[in-house]
């Protein structure tokens, strides 16, 4: 699985441009730029790939074919599916696994609310688990919180909602200073100076790091925190498949599946916090993603059909650098942190063709108009199209040791296909990332259907339509941590009404009157890879 | 289906797959029909869900891996460990000291530890796991959580320990007691939140907060960009 021949060719390239690309990089790309750029070469603007929902409060938006399709899905059960003998009764019912659930977890707790927290898989499975660059946090003297918010904002194209923006940065150097007081090591100076590097759209540098494994050592630290508290039960393996209303419109609970033996329950609570993640798996367009196993939407499809309103749903992430070579790892992350530490993107001549540090979608849509539209990449031997990352250039810049010392996981992947980062370029090229829109929120985290909370990817209007690198981990954080404290405030008082699932009814008739009938069974819950299907 | 040249045998829990030979393991097991439900997670090297052992035929040795990360070999014989009961101590990490005997005191067993590095040969994150119980055992905390760092949580080196060690978990209450306690200390960030707190940027995010789109953008455009 190393380089073949043809690739070690092509690499000369790449060798011969780079003593003078150490000394200059590609400017950035002026703002009316941007839309042009995008508009040609962005997928979200593929119309083929694109239609509109035919069913729901958002009838008529536009969104992904995938997503559509699992949003006009038929539910598992019927509406009269019995819910008169709850198994599980509890104060805040959250869904979700990941950095979200976690986060909402400890403070639901912490303001005194009994906790159950259900997750597809195991817990930590996660899309925060493979979160490998950073989080951002405006904490140095020369850094504030205003410019992150602009940052942020530019960032997503001015559509994001304006309270959520100055929530994430408002909170962001408390959330750096509880994780560290939960036992995250973050990559310091012997002095205590946090080492903060930039991220695509970043004006100054702001991304905390945990070597390259930012995601995981706050996830496992949160993971472990949660468990060392009586008052939050954990079950893994038990994916939400319908939330329940009572018949005052108030969320109620939700109806459970155990994925081993599968047998519905209904779980009651006073509250839920929907922290269900994203939908990589969906592999909208056909791309690879970097999601985990479980990122199926299945928290959209449960919410939009209990009635909450989306937005931004046509708008995806995808990260402009996946892995394109070897094929075992296609589309795996390579984290945007090789840029921040100064690999520059190429093309088939060696030549720099944008910025390295634009917002990701810009950067994605100058890839693929390197290949697709100049016709300047490299095909795989598997013919994928491709670009290069010249990761050797870290070393150059920083000194040698620096790429082992600050991206461990990434040499380690390539290591396992004989691939040595430190002095080979990397093939890369736009993966399928991230679910920039999802339920709208406040800064409280409240949906627009009473008890229903929802934090982190699942969400929509924090990040408008374009997240940038490192706003996600701390996203998960902030709006965790919120909605724990909204929803264990919530639930004291409410009067509950009768549970029902008189809205399947409902939606069911909606899908007959305009002759949906073939629709899958949604939410899928995981994707079929098998090749038989 | 056509005959592929590139095909091979593996044995899953022993009974016999052909396989094209570019897959991983976990691609390979669904090629062959099987949707996981344990032992998928991250797919990508980073959650510890995939932890596999295999041998190969005519060979005694075992050999460890990730699922996701490792192609498949001819006449492969592997077994999946998605889940593995090792202990996990409750502790308030807000009362604890991050002295020479505190991972002891939580953890008593390391002081069990065999030295025999069985747990090193099962990494498939190739860690120094039985450098670092070493530490464990010294109450060198600042020592065992860098060596660990890189830990994905799989389970391997516990499932493989003789002495019932939970490697893992020592490791990850050794990290949390360095970042909590040990490592240097960041004023700038004490500052920060302290400034937050008091509304210091208040007024200069309620002004952006109620900018029209043009003034907005002018002020984006207008950022000094650190070199």
């Amino acid at each position: 699985m190393t380089y073949t021949p043809e690739i070690h060719e092509l690499i000369k390239f790449v060798e011969a441009t780079r003593p003078q690309r150490v000394k200059q990089t590609f400017p950035s790309m002026p703002l009316e730029e941007r839309q042009t750029l995008l508009n040609s070469f962005h997928p979200d603007f593929l119309d083929e790939g694109m239609r509109p929902i035919r069913v729901g409060n958002a009838k008529g938006n536009r969104m992904p074919n995938e997503l559509a399709d699992v949003l006009e899905g038929r539910p598992h059960l019927p509406a009269s599916f019995d819910l008169s003998q709850p198994e599980i009764e509890t104060d805040v019912l959250i869904i979700g696994g990941g950095g979200a659930g976690a986060s909402a977890a400890l403070h639901a707790q912490e303001n005194g609310a009994r906790v159950t927290l259900v997750t597809k898989l195991r817990f930590g499975d996660a899309n925060t688990m493979m979160a490998q660059g950073g989080i951002q946090a405006a904490d140095r003297v020369e850094d504030s919180p205003t410019t992150h918010y602009l940052d942020v904002i530019g960032g997503g194209h001015f559509n994001n909602i304006p309270e959520l923006v100055e929530a994430l940065v408002s909170d962001a150097p408390i959330v750096i200073q509880w994780l560290e007081n939960l036992g995250v090591m973050f990559d310091k100076t012997p002095d205590g100076m946090m080492m903060e590097e930039h991220g695509g759209g970043t004006s100054i540098k702001r991304m905390h790091s945990a070597r390259d494994y930012t995601g995981a050592e706050i996830m496992r630290t949160l993971r472990d925190e949660v468990r060392n508290h009586q008052n939050i039960d954990v079950i893994e393996f038990c994916p939400a498949v319908e939330l329940v209303l009572d018949d005052k419109g108030q969320v109620t609970g939700a109806i459970l599946m155990n994925l081993e033996t599968e047998h519905y329950f209904y779980a009651k609570a006073r509250a839920v916090i929907l922290a269900t993640g994203g939908s990589g798996r969906l592999h909208y367009q056909g791309f690879p993603t970097t999601n985990h196993y479980g990122a199926t939407a299945d928290g959209l499809v449960i919410a939009y059909r209990a009635g909450a309103e989306p937005l931004f749903l046509d708008t995806m992430q995808y990260h402009p650098t996946g892995a394109a070579y070897p094929e075992q790892i296609l589309g795996l992350l390579v984290t945007e942190k090789v840029r921040g530490l100064g690999a520059q993107p190429l093309n088939i001549h060696g030549e720099q063709f944008v910025y390295p540090l634009e917002p990701r979608d810009v950067e994605s849509a100058a890839f693929i108009r390197e290949c697709r539209g100049r016709n300047l990449g490299i095909t795989t031997p598997a013919g994928h199209p491709a670009v290069w990352l010249d990761s050797p250039l870290i070393d150059i810049i920083h000194g040698a040791g620096t790429i082992e010392a600050a991206l461990p996981a990434m040499v380690r992947q390539f290591k396992r296909f004989n691939i040595d980062i430190t002095r080979q370029p990397i093939l890369v090229y736009p993966t399928l990332h991230y679910q920039n829109g999802g339920i709208k929120i406040d800064a409280n985290c409240r949906s627009n259907v009473p008890g229903l909370f929802i934090a982190g990817e699942v969400s929509g209007g924090v990040h408008g339509r374009n997240r940038l690198m490192g706003n996600s981990l701390l996203d998960v954080c902030v709006f965790g941590r919120r909605a724990g404290e909204a929803a264990a405030n919530y639930i004291n008082g409410i009067n509950l009404g009768n549970p029902t699932l008189n809205h399947l009814d409902a939606w069911n008739e909606e899908l007959d009157s305009i002759g949906i009938n073939g629709a899958v069974k949604s939410p899928i819950l995981l994707p079929d890879y098998t090749r038989h299907s | 289906m056509a005959e592929r040249s590139d095909m091979i045998p593996i044995y899953v829990m022993g009974k016999r797959y052909d396989v094209p030979s570019s897959l991983t393991i976990m691609k390979a097991m669904e090629w062959a029909g099987y949707t996981l439900v344990r032992g998928a997670g991250c797919r990508g090297g980073f959650c510890g869900a995939c932890a596999t052992v295999y041998r190969i035929k005519d060979d005694p040795k075992l050999y460890f891996g990730l699922a996701c990360q490792t192609v498949v070999k001819p006449e492969m014989y592997l077994g999946q460990i998605p889940f593995f009961p090792a202990k996990r101590a409750d502790y308030d990490i807000t009362q604890l000291e991050p002295t020479a005997t505190t991972l002891f005191k939580i953890y008593p067993e390391i002081l069990r530890c065999l030295g025999c590095g069985t747990c090193t040969k099962a990494c498939p994150q190739e860690l120094n796991v039985k450098g670092y119980m070493a530490a464990a055992m010294r109450g060198d905390i600042t020592t065992v959580a860098n060596m660990s760092f890189d830990c994905i949580m799989c389970g391997l080196c516990a499932a493989r320990c003789p002495a019932e060690e939970p490697q893992y978990n020592v490791a990850l209450l050794a990290r949390r007691l360095y970042g909590r306690y040990l490592s240097p200390r960041s004023e700038h960030l004490y500052q920060r939140v302290q400034e937050i707190q008091a509304g210091k940027y208040d007024d200069e995010i309620a002004e952006l907060k109620s900018m029209n789109l043009e003034g907005l953008k002018q002020r984006y455009k207008a950022r000094q960009i650190e070199a």
